[in-house]
């Protein structure tokens, strides 16, 4: 049987909003079915292990951003070949724009980010905030956006998912989030796993897909679809 | 004296009565419109002042410690409806004042949410303010913590006789370098700390720090079971017996002592001041209904909740019940509950259902704690009546119910209750 191995990135840092109840998800609906996981927290300074299959990362705070940027940045060849390789990632808010190209904040300073995501962020004076669910090939994902970065899409992304405008990305060319090969960004919080329960077991798939297989048994989802569609008709704000 | 004001004020409360309605807000608001002067003039005619209260957690519960002890000794006005903006305050003012004007007292103190607190102090500077924390709450709303924080600077600084801080709260005790009157503090001890994780220590161990040195109050011990308290006011150590539930409390009141001794009570008439606090509605009082003891703790946010769950389990309930709406008053995101660890629940082995809006999404962290709630329905009373019938008699069910629900609770226990405990 297959241990998959989930790397934390900043646990302490990036867990404004609850992100770290992705990691929770992954490892109980691995757990349900009998199978293990492995989570390896991974602070700044911390080395990263090179044989994970799964890598989360969440939003923090502007300020923390900062610090964590720094420390992203020297990962940055790591991650690279990563996702090169097929390791799964899901990055949310904060962690999103990290894996990008670069976030430019208000006042014009430039953040290098890891250039895993061919996307660029612009820091902006409006919040982009509220419930939030968009249509996904993985089904209907359910969350909470809460962010002032907007991100634009380069040719090596495609969207994660298509939106409403005055939401997503950057409230204007109605898409959310990103993905290439096996890395997922977005800015759905909630956490996003947690009412998204086909999209997290399709990130299990793929982790699973690089090893050996592993069949994964359906589980009942009915509490978690039951909270998603009442979050999706809630009003936004 | 300022009469007209407090008349137009006060015949806005009889019109309201009429109207078979309530609240401080309105009348404050007409009064705020009309007489915009009113507000600092009443206030500044306050012998001893004006406290504020301000931060994440507890406010009410201080407040009311706070307007309990002063109580002793002078004639307090406080704005204990729960209305906690300007307008509420104003709308307390002209209440306690006479037809002729005159405010029939000697200090105020006001607990007031960051956003109102920075909008009460533009419009008066009072004496006194005690800042009780700040941690996550209506992100949807603020934004950041390091927002929140900056709108309490803004509080803190505009004091002009004293502040008092939390030595524990990490950003409160930065904002003590940038002020210009004497800053007090309240502390806890290094075991103490243990009990208080901060939503960065979460998932990690919590660092405790040596307690600050000059501290004007230190809690020491408190005890779940009995209330038992230890504060240390500085070298003069105190037991007291506390009827508020909760550590959390504990630290409230050695936060309520320290800003209360500043209009110049003593050790002893905070002592005998605090242990007659009774706890607040949705702050672990409790009803008789049916035969059972329903206790209620309020959760709005991530620290409250885990202080509530901690208070809450030490009462050895026999069910629990968790509550969560999701209006702009309880927050629109719900990723909070996320930054609560259920793992105290999955062991205390009881029973557990969940209502309101939400319950679905409570349901669902439940279960990744290991809680099995099987169904989730999204009511508040039919949901609370089940969970008392299934209490057995003679026992007790604790509820956690967030800011909305707790309110929407409020007149459906209040009319079952069985009188005296
Ligand atoms: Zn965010």
């Amino acid at each position: 049987m297959t241990t998959l191995r989930i790397a934390h990135l900043y646990p302490r840092e990036m867990n404004i909003y609850g992100d770290t109840g992705n990691l929770v998800v992954l490892l109980k609906r691995l757990e349900w079915r009998g199978l293990t996981a492995e989570a390896v927290a991974v602070g700044v300074g911390d080395t990263l292990p090179a044989d994970v299959d799964i890598v989360l990362g969440g939003g923090g705070q502007d300020a923390a951003q900062g610090d964590i940027g720094e420390d992203f940045v020297t990962r940055s060849a790591d991650l690279r070949s990563m996702a090169d390789d097929g390791v799964v990632m899901l990055a949310i808010c904060g962690a999103y724009q990290l894996l990008g190209r670069e976030f430019r904040t208000q006042t014009g300073r430039v953040i290098r980010g890891a250039g895993v995501l061919d996307i660029e962020t612009q820091g902006s004076a409006t919040r982009l905030i509220g419930n939030h669910a968009v249509d996904s090939e993985w089904g209907q994902l359910v969350g909470y956006e809460n962010h002032s970065g907007l991100t634009r899409l380069g040719d090596g992304v495609r969207a994660l998912a298509t939106t409403a405008s005055g939401r997503g990305n950057n409230g204007e060319d109605s898409t959310e989030g990103a993905v290439r090969d096996n890395v997922f960004g977005t800015y759905l919080h909630g956490p996003l796993l947690a009412k998204s329960p086909v999209f997290a077991d399709e990130l299990l798939r793929r982790a699973f897909e690089r090893r050996a297989g592993q069949v994964l048994e359906p589980l009942d989802d009915a509490l978690e679809l039951q909270a998603a569609a009442v979050a999706a008709k809630r009003p936004r704000t | 004296m300022p009469a007209l004001p407090v008349i137009t004020g006060k015949l806005a409360f009889g019109a309201l009565r009429i109207m078979g309605r309530s609240g401080n807000a309105l009348p404050g608001l007409i009064v705020e419109r009309v007489f915009p002067r009113y507000f600092a003039k009443a206030l500044s005619r306050l012998p001893h002042g004006v406290i504020v209260v301000s931060g994440t957690n507890g406010k009410t519960t201080t407040t009311k410690m706070i307007a309990t002890m002063l109580a002793k000794k002078h004639r307090v006005v406080t704005n204990d409806t729960g209305s906690n903006f300007v307008r509420g305050a104003i709308g307390a003012l002209v209440q306690q004042s006479s037809w002729g004007g005159r405010l029939d007292g000697d200090v105020a103190v006001f607990e007031l949410d960051e956003a109102h607190a920075v909008k009460f102090v533009e419009k008066y500077a009072p004496q006194h303010v005690l800042l009780l924390n700040v941690s996550r709450d209506q992100l949807d709303r603020f934004g950041e913590i390091d927002y929140t924080a900056s709108l309490l600077a803004k509080v803190a600084k505009a004091a002009t006789a004293s502040v008092t801080l939390n030595s524990d709260d990490e950003r409160l005790a930065a904002l003590a370098g940038e002020l210009q009157v004497p800053v007090h503090w309240f502390a806890l001890s290094e075991p103490m700390q243990q009990l208080f994780p901060t939503d960065e220590e979460l998932y990690d161990e919590v660092e405790t720090q040596p307690v600050r040195e000059g501290a004007d109050a230190v809690l020491q011990q408190y005890d779940a079971a009995s209330g038992h308290t230890v504060i240390d006011f500085a070298g003069d150590v105190r037991q007291l017996t506390l009827r508020t539930t909760g550590a959390h409390n504990a630290q409230n009141a050695t936060a309520a002592a320290v800003a209360t001794m500043r209009v110049g009570l003593s050790v002893d008439e905070v002592c005998a001041g605090l242990e007659e606090v009774e706890p607040a509605f949705g702050r672990g009082q409790s009803y008789r209904i049916a035969g059972r003891d329903v206790t209620m703790h309020l959760v709005k946010n991530p620290a409250g909740f885990r202080q509530s769950l901690q208070a809450g389990l030490a009462e050895s309930p026999d069910r629990a019940c968790i509550i969560i709406n999701d209006a702009d008053a309880d927050g629109r995101d719900m990723s909070w509950l996320w930054d609560v660890q259920f793992d105290a629940l999955r062991e205390a082995g009881i029973p557990v259902t969940t209502g309101g809006v939400r319950a679905a999404d409570m349901a669902v962290r439940l279960k990744y704690s290991g809680v099995d709630v099987g169904s989730a329905v999204s009511e508040l009373e039919s949901v609370v009546d089940a969970a008392v019938q299934a209490t057995p008699a003679g026992g007790r069910l604790t509820v956690f119910a967030s800011y909305t629900a707790m309110w929407g609770l409020y007149r459906h226990l209040d009319a079952q209750h069985e009188g005296a405990l």
